[in-house]
């Protein structure tokens, strides 16, 4: 059975960034890139995961760290650096996600409700998808605009949790939420996606160069 | 302990993440022996978790980096600048930056990732231990730890050390090997 991870950096690694912390929190601003270049990747694809565009993902990001640096003096280490960046990245994106739709309605996929038990639709028989299946621009493509049709909610913890590998106790604190929350969106957002993928990852995507995962197919 | 699909359907996360205690694990394991449904729902949910979780599934937009530490760096030097000198020298460093993004863009692209790797999670130079005894199945890529979920073709398994494996192309499975590596 694979153990549970909380962390994922190695104590050599840990051991650095709180080197690098102390020396930053001590004046040595310089070092703040060293500091955050591990979780360059993460704070963006936080951001994605909530604005669902390039453009404006970076330049949260890009806010976030910058917020990150001017505040760095509020860091408490009771919390893991890593937690408090994507947590100053999810409130920033979701701020600006906020101006940007305050006089739309929120989608009816925002809107899905996290009550009752997820019943899955498809139970057609799946082959193995080989990852070499990834190097197809439109499986990569279809697998992006499955993830886009899940709720708010799900897509959050989805990417966070099983994109960008965060555990379950990361993933509540970063998104303010508790870890039964956190597992039970993971359920539904993994359960959701493998029923909106299963016509393609049911055999057609490994067997030819033609998908069969059309929007109509998708089960709600 | 004997389960329903229901049960299978509710638990088919924390069993994946490894996170059932053993006994409804194993009533799961022979649930979904004799129940195709549920096998398919447990196979096609690890599929998810395989394909979302490499990296190429999030790409970050070419010479992110390279904007973000030149804006760090103008946040930092109108830090340090008294505020009469801060605007002029703000432009003088976006006129250098906006000459330089061009090249900068190919030197990100050229130093920054070296060669590709198949995940973010197999780094040249990951944490397994060298002389670790690893499973890596014939046809497969990834070598893991005994007993982990997420090894196929279990009757074309070998052993060999973590260091033998890496040689041979093989990449650690970000579940079972994930306390020995790093995000990059």
């Amino acid at each position: 059975m694979p153990g549970r991870v909380i962390s994922l950096e190695r104590p050599a690694e840990q051991g650095n960034e709180e080197m690098l912390l102390r020396r930053v929190l001590a004046g040595e601003r310089d070092l703040f890139y060293e500091l955050i270049r591990p979780y360059e990747r993460r704070v963006y694809a936080a951001a994605f995961a909530i604005l669902r565009n390039e453009a404006d993902a970076e330049d949260v990001a890009q806010e976030a760290i910058l917020k990150a640096f001017k505040h760095i003096g509020q860091f408490r280490a009771e919390s893991r650096f890593s937690t408090w960046l994507i947590q100053i990245t999810v409130n920033e994106a979701r701020m600006r996600r906020r101006k940007a739709h305050a006089n739309i309605m929120e989608p009816i996929a925002d809107r899905q409700d996290e009550e009752g038990n997820y019943t899955p639709r498809d139970f057609a028989d799946w082959r193995e998808i080989p990852s070499e299946t990834l190097e197809r621009k439109e499986v990569r493509q279809k697998l992006a605009q499955a993830l886009a049709e899940l709720g708010q909610i799900y897509r959050e913890v989805f990417v966070l949790r099983d994109m960008q590998h965060l555990s379950i106790e990361e993933t509540a604190k970063a998104l303010g939420i508790s870890t039964a929350s956190v597992k039970t969106r993971l359920l539904r957002a993994r359960l959701m996606l493998r029923d909106l993928l299963a016509p393609g990852l049911g055999g057609a995507w490994s067997l030819s160069g033609k998908l069969s995962f059309e929007k109509g197919t998708k089960p709600w | 302990m004997v389960v329903n699909c229901e049960q299978v359907w509710l638990e088919v996360s924390n069993y994946l993440d490894g996170e059932v205690d053993p006994a409804l694990r194993v009533a799961i394991d022979e649930h979904i022996r004799g129940c195709k449904h549920c096998a398919a729902v447990v196979d096609g949910t690890r599929n998810v978790l395989e394909l979302y979780g490499d990296e190429r599934m999030l790409e970050v937009p070419l010479g992110f980096s390279h904007r973000l530490q030149q804006r760090l760096s103008r946040q930092r030097l109108a830090e340090t600048m008294p505020s009469s000198r801060r605007n002029f020298l703000g432009w003088m460093v976006a006129a250098a930056a906006a000459v330089l993004v061009v090249g900068g863009i190919e030197v990100v692209r050229s130093t920054s990732n070296g060669p590709e790797l198949p995940s973010e999670m197999t780094e040249a130079g990951n944490g397994v231990p060298p002389n670790m005894l690893i499973f890596a199945s014939e046809d497969g890529k990834l070598f893991h730890v005994a007993g982990c979920i997420f090894i196929r073709e279990k009757t074309k398994l070998r052993t060999m050390t973590a260091a033998e494996a890496t040689r041979e192309g093989y990449t650690p499975c970000i579940h079972c090997l994930k306390k020995y590596l790093v995000a990059t």
